[in-house]
């Protein structure tokens, strides 16, 4: 069943087509990667499902109702949530407050409520902090619970940024280059995570440069080139794929 | 609220307490009508603290809310609605059935019927409530140094609203406001014999706005505002409603100007332009820099120092100019706050060496 539906998606900026007619599906439960060369539009495609760039035309199906043309709150709230490539961390704020952010859809204490310190939000509050510790723990980070999420080592502070977006128990999660800037072991670590992320029956949407954590990982794969979908598949077709090879590894008269 | 905030809201009760003492025991109690207004002038400083330190946004307009406060209280309280009465005029007579308004003769001894000043009052914190939320909706979909302008055209016009406005006084101000009755025998006068119990009011609505603001900081809303603060993108990916966090948070500061501007227009018996005017806004800004931005404490603790210094006449005829070097020096200098300097921090390290020890 495909939980989230891509159709015709289009996004210009000025003359560059750097989305361009793309469709495809993701399906409950699976790991699925989006590749394709730099300047592809991979990010830009990110943008689009996450409500952060409004698209030109084409539409988002999630879970059958649509979900193109809202804000980015709102598509939080339907139960997608992200991450960003170049790691985008509430400063000066500690790693468990950074994930207790996260779990903010799932919680509803107002203005008054805060101010007045009513106790009806009590109990609210004491849930965010377990939940979210749980999810330090789940990711190995608890020990850092209390200590300022940009002063981190990368790799932590990705799994920071893992943990507050695991927060709102989303149904899909978008990974934008989750292994961008990692080491090989960290990468590794990443893989272990985003497994163990699908364990738990989240659907992951990931958009990926390190081609061995893609193989490794991913249930489908779709490329992108120049803003269109060249190629879908299994990864060992793709890796396959003349056009996919082509594209990653040039011509044979260039 | 944290256990860290506990103890300072306790040191805040014990030093306001203290220097009530003081002045009583050095027969200097004139000093208290300073450090009511400081009060009045502190709720617009802990206001703004929550906007630029927690919400990370920017006002240089919070003086234009402080007028729109104190103005529609000291012009409903001081106009007189007896020509009114008499033609007939069906609103008048409705609020007189009410019992809203309040019937007194003036100084030559005529019958004046004024807007009791709590319906006053109320009606002057939801307009700016209403203002507040009107601007702010376009308004804070900017951001920098776009916000500051706009904020700053918002509190000129105010300024020029009050200038060019016979109901409001024009240049001279509205005068002769009277005295605002809380309830039966405390009012908010600068009668001499009112002295004490106005300086509790004012610093009792200070310990309340700080306890809202601190219990607001450490909730599930202080956290999104933070986060806000921190990257709005991330903020609204989380499922932040960032546009309508900003602006709640925008309103609920003006309306901390507001009730200030009305409290003080009655404790003063007087408003004058000058409150409406850029360089309050620049000093409210200014003075929350220099607290450290993102505390509440620092923000309350500069201002209470700052307004008084000002307001016994310190800086002279050079005031302004005081606040506005204040602000050169301090983004120099500290731009997290003169409390947030290295020096301080290595101090409280020590001390919290000393006791790990």
């Amino acid at each position: 069943m495909a939980l989230l539906e891509i159709q015709k998606l289009n996004r210009r900026f000025g003359g560059l087509h750097a989305v361009n007619n793309v469709s495809f599906n993701l399906d409950q439960g699976m790991i699925k990667a989006v590749i394709g060369p730099n300047g592809a539009g991979k990010t830009t495609l990110f943008n689009l499902i996450s409500g952060n760039l409004p698209a030109n035309s084409g539409t988002v199906f999630f879970d059958k109702k649509p979900i193109h043309g809202l804000k980015p709150f709102q598509i939080a709230r339907c139960g997608i949530s992200r991450t960003y490539q170049n790691i985008k961390l509430f400063p000066g704020m500690t790693a468990l407050e950074n994930v207790m952010v996260g779990r903010h859809v799932r919680s509803k204490a107002g203005f008054l409520s805060g101010m007045l310190n009513l106790p009806s939000s009590w109990g609210e509050e004491k849930e965010i902090k377990e939940k979210s510790l749980e999810l330090l723990e789940l990711l190995d980070i608890a020990e850092f619970a209390d200590t300022e999420a940009l002063s981190l080592a990368f790799g932590q502070q990705r799994a920071v940024e893992f943990a507050r977006a695991l927060a709102s128990e989303p149904k899909i999660l978008l990974l934008d280059e989750p292994a961008a800037g990692l080491n090989i072991y960290e990468t590794a670590e990443i893989a272990r995570l985003i497994t163990k992320i699908q364990g738990r029956g989240i659907t992951v949407l990931l958009v990926e440069h390190d081609m061995s954590l893609v193989m490794d990982i991913s249930d489908e794969i779709v490329v992108l080139s120049f803003g269109e979908k060249i190629a879908e598949g299994l990864p060992a077709a793709i890796q396959k794929n003349k056009e996919v090879i082509q594209i990653y590894l040039g011509d044979d008269d260039a | 609220m944290a256990v860290k905030d506990y103890l300072s809201a306790l040191i805040l009760i014990a030093v306001v307490v203290f220097i009530q003492l003081a002045t009583k025991a050095t027969d200097t109690s004139y000093y208290l009508t300073q450090l009511t207004m400081t009060g009045y002038y502190s709720l617009v400083i802990i206001g703004l603290c929550l906007v630029m330190g927690y919400a990370g946004q920017i006002s240089l307009g919070h003086a234009g809310f402080f007028a729109i406060g104190g103005y529609t209280s000291a012009a409903l309280t001081t106009y007189n609605l007896t020509p009114l009465l008499e033609q007939g005029n069906g609103l008048v007579r409705f609020l007189s059935d009410k019992g809203l308004l309040i019937s007194t003769l003036n100084l030559y001894g005529e019958a004046v019927l004024y807007v009791n000043p709590w319906p006053a009052a109320i009606l002057a914190v939801i307009l700016t409530a209403c203002i507040a939320f009107l601007i702010g909706i376009p308004v804070l979909k900017l951001k920098g140094h776009y916000l500051a302008m706009a904020t700053l055209g918002f509190g000129i016009i105010i300024y020029r609203v009050v200038l060019a406005t016979e109901i409001f006084g024009e240049a001279d101000g509205i005068s002769e406001i009277p005295g605002f009755t809380l309830f039966p025998g405390v009012c908010v006068n600068g009668d001499f014999g009112n002295r004490v119990i106005n300086y509790y009011i004012a610093w009792s609505l200070v310990l309340i706005g700080v306890i809202l603001l601190l219990n607001l900081i450490h909730s599930r809303v202080g956290r999104a505002l933070r986060a806000i603060h921190g990257s709005e993108d991330a903020a609204n990916a989380m499922g932040v409603n960032t546009a309508r966090y900003k602006v709640y948070t925008f309103v609920i500061s003006a309306v901390f100007a507001a009730v200030a501007g009305i409290f003080l227009a009655h404790y003063n018996g007087g408003i004058g332009p000058s409150e409406a005017g850029i360089m309050k806004s620049v000093r409210y800004v200014a003075i929350v820099a220099i607290g450290g931005m993102a505390s509440m404490w620092g923000s309350l603790t500069m201002g209470v120092l700052l307004n008084f210094m000002s307001l016994r006449g310190m800086f002279g005829s050079y005031d302004d100019a005081v606040f506005g070097a204040i602000m050169i020096i301090i983004m120099l200098f500290a731009p997290n706050g003169l409390l947030n300097l290295p020096v301080w921090q290595k101090i409280s390290k020590s001390i919290a060496d000393k006791e790990n020890d």
